[in-house]
């Protein structure tokens, strides 16, 4: 059985479709992300798969029960950290975990020992006592963490969890997603960050509602038609305008190197050394490079103001 | 020509050093990404920089002017643009043009002139009658930051320009700000994302007070990380983590997607090992490669490689 089976949802508000008949399926203990920028129907996806939203079309299964008809014992086997996850400052970390537990409905009997779980297992322990409201930005994301885990739930959905967190606790986060996946948790995560969606199993592009590509990130990425190549420079913004205004494929300017997308690696190679030896310029290096899902994503969607 | 100078920058807060010893120059045209973890004092060094805070040592410039005693004549030179910072949803585009023109005071005589600049440049002309709240996302960043611009400051500063627009929207946002870098604007940009970190000319990392690298994005990966990377695809990569992580000559390793991410001093020497304790414990190397570390490899690593040093004083001081 699929942990989750998604079958043509689809969400309106009046004329706004937030949601264009989605379908995907994620298998037990995968780690699925859904990854789009702003606007894209990431937090309305995570609001009708947790029963919180109705849909306006299609149907839902989360852990095989029925998203609108069983909403009620849907929410004891799922967990949801929501983007502005409610953890009440002038608690505890323990206190709110308590709460949390309550909320749940978790037997008084047996929660302390899986609370000691949860609190060594997010690096918690040390702060069991600290207020909430005391917390950095990292240890609070990791406490919303352990308040959505306190009912062992089977599926996990998180709302774009590491929003605002700098690289070390976000790479302390994934660590402990990894770990829930080997408790064979299903986890559900949303991110606007193309770089952070190469650690999931599995990604759906989401865009303006509609799905533009669902497969591993490997195959996301063998989407691109043409070669990447990098260019190094030592005037790089020059090169690019140079590239641009001979069209020898889609330029884009990083700091200190050009990104070069070409329909044919070794013409394009040529052609962009023979316009750049043209205009007097050094090419300090041109290689064959890997996509990253930024690339895939900005060749597959059109520009706003196109 | 330099527009940002920093010498031996301090701020203390009672025993706290916030800032240590942060030495710093920003040329007329470059764009510098500041980055460091949430209190590493990023913020700190930022509001000496735009002339809000008093240093407690050393000097510094901003576009000319003494960050000690010139801090009134910074804030009218600098421009300021955030992913939070607010334009006015229910006001017109050119009416938030408007209100910003009246906050920078600029003259009457120019105002039309600045305005229509504004327009053109965030290519909003025919949108000026819009309601604000109306515009996708990348339109909004470009005109926060048309508004940022209203008073021609020499320095722009940008914190997390674009987080959450969609990708396409982000890179003609950085196409925009290396134009004008281009034409003489010095961007600083901070930002907790290296997806915009590696739009920058040139990135300072900033730990515990002290600045701990600088360097272009390359240099970054290709120097400045002490490790080598290694990726590692196998079956059941969560058990063979756990083997490989016991593995002496591994500093640290990762589940990364389906893969496996090692860190080690030595690649060359770990592979064979690894090979070895794979096939022993029964499972199959299907790749194993070295990779170019991300920007965030290389900052996790120098951070955590700055904590070992700071735990290891620590340990020699008794």
């Amino acid at each position: 059985m699929d942990a989750i089976r998604v079958e043509g949802l689809g969400r309106r508000f009046g004329e706004v479709v937030a949601l264009d008949e989605l379908s995907l399926r994620v298998a037990p203990g995968e780690i699925f992300g859904l990854v789009g920028p702003d606007g894209a129907g990431k937090t309305t996806t995570m609001r009708l798969l947790t029963g919180i939203l109705n849909p306006t079309g299609g149907d839902a299964w989360v852990d095989g029960l029925h998203i609108v008809r069983e909403a009620d014992a849907l929410k004891d086997r799922i967990g949801y950290m929501a983007q502005r996850f409610g953890l009440y400052p002038d608690l505890t970390v323990q206190e709110n975990m308590d709460f949390y537990g309550d909320l749940y409905g978790v037997p008084r009997k047996g929660r302390e020992s899986e609370m000691e779980r949860l609190l060594a297992f997010s690096n918690l322990t040390p702060f069991r006592r600290r207020r909430a409201g005391n917390l950095s930005g990292g240890m609070k994301q990791k406490l919303g963490l352990a308040c959505a885990l306190i009912h062992t739930p089977k599926v996990l959905f998180l709302d774009e969890p590491t929003n605002g967190v700098d690289p070390v606790s976000r790479r302390d986060f994934w660590r402990i997603l990894y770990q829930l996946q080997k408790e064979g948790v299903t986890i559900f995560v949303s991110t606007a960050y193309l770089d952070e969606a190469e650690r999931c199993n599995r990604v759906a592009l989401l865009h303006k509602g509609k799905l533009l590509a669902l497969d591993t990130v490997e195959g996301v990425k063998g989407l691109l038609k043409g070669t990447l190549l990098e260019l190094r420079s030592d005037r790089p913004r020059e090169a690019a305008r140079l590239l641009r205004e001979a069209r020898v494929g889609s330029v884009a300017l990083f700091g200190d190197r050009v990104h070069i997308l070409v329909a044919e690696g070794e013409a394009g190679q040529a052609s962009i050394e023979a316009t750049l030896k043209g205009s007097g310029m050094e090419v300090l290096g041109l290689k064959v490079i890997e996509p990253d899902l930024e690339d895939v994503f900005t060749s597959a969607i059109p520009r706003e103001d196109a | 020509m330099n527009v940002v100078t920093l010498k031996d920058l301090e701020r203390r807060f009672g025993d706290f050093v916030a800032v240590k010893g942060v030495s710093l120059e920003v040329a007329k045209g470059e764009i510098f990404g500041f980055l460091g973890p949430n209190g590493a004092g990023k913020s700190t060094t930022i509001r000496m920089l735009c002339g809000l805070l008093e240093p407690s040592g050393g000097s510094g410039t901003v576009a000319g002017f003494d960050i000690r005693t010139q801090r009134e004549a910074i804030k009218q030179n600098i421009g300021y643009m955030s992913q939070k910072f607010s334009l006015y949803e229910d006001l017109t585009v050119e009416e938030n043009i408007d209100f910003y023109s009246g906050i920078y005071r600029i003259p009457g005589a120019k105002k039309a002139e600045r305005k229509a600049w504004v327009l053109e440049m965030a290519h909003l002309q025919a949108q000026r009658r819009t309601r604000t709240g109306q515009l996708p996302g990348g339109w909004k960043q470009r005109l926060s930051l048309g508004c940022a611009l209203l008073h021609e400051p020499p320095v722009l500063f940008l914190d997390e320009p674009t987080s959450g627009v969609d990708p396409m929207s982000r890179r003609d946002f950085w196409d925009l700000i290396h134009q004008l870098a281009g034409g003489g604007v010095t961007v600083f940009v901070t930002t907790h994302y290296m997806e915009e970190a590696e739009y920058c000319d040139r990135l300072g990392l900033i730990y515990r007070g002290e600045l701990v690298a600088l360097g272009t994005p390359t240099e970054m990966k290709e120097h400045r990380m002490t490790e080598q990377v290694l990726s590692l695809s196998c079956d059941r990569a969560h058990d063979a983590l756990t083997v490989v992580a016991a593995l002496p000559g591994v500093r640290d390793a990762v589940l990364f997607g389906r893969d496996i991410h090692l860190m080690t001093a030595d690649a060359e020497r770990i592979v064979p090992i690894l090979r070895d304790a794979m096939e022993q414990a029964g499972f199959e190397v299907r790749a194993l490669e070295r990779i170019t570390p991300s920007l965030e490899d290389v900052f996790v690593s120098l951070i955590e490689g700055k904590d070992r040093e700071e735990g290891a004083q620590r340990e020699f001081k008794g």
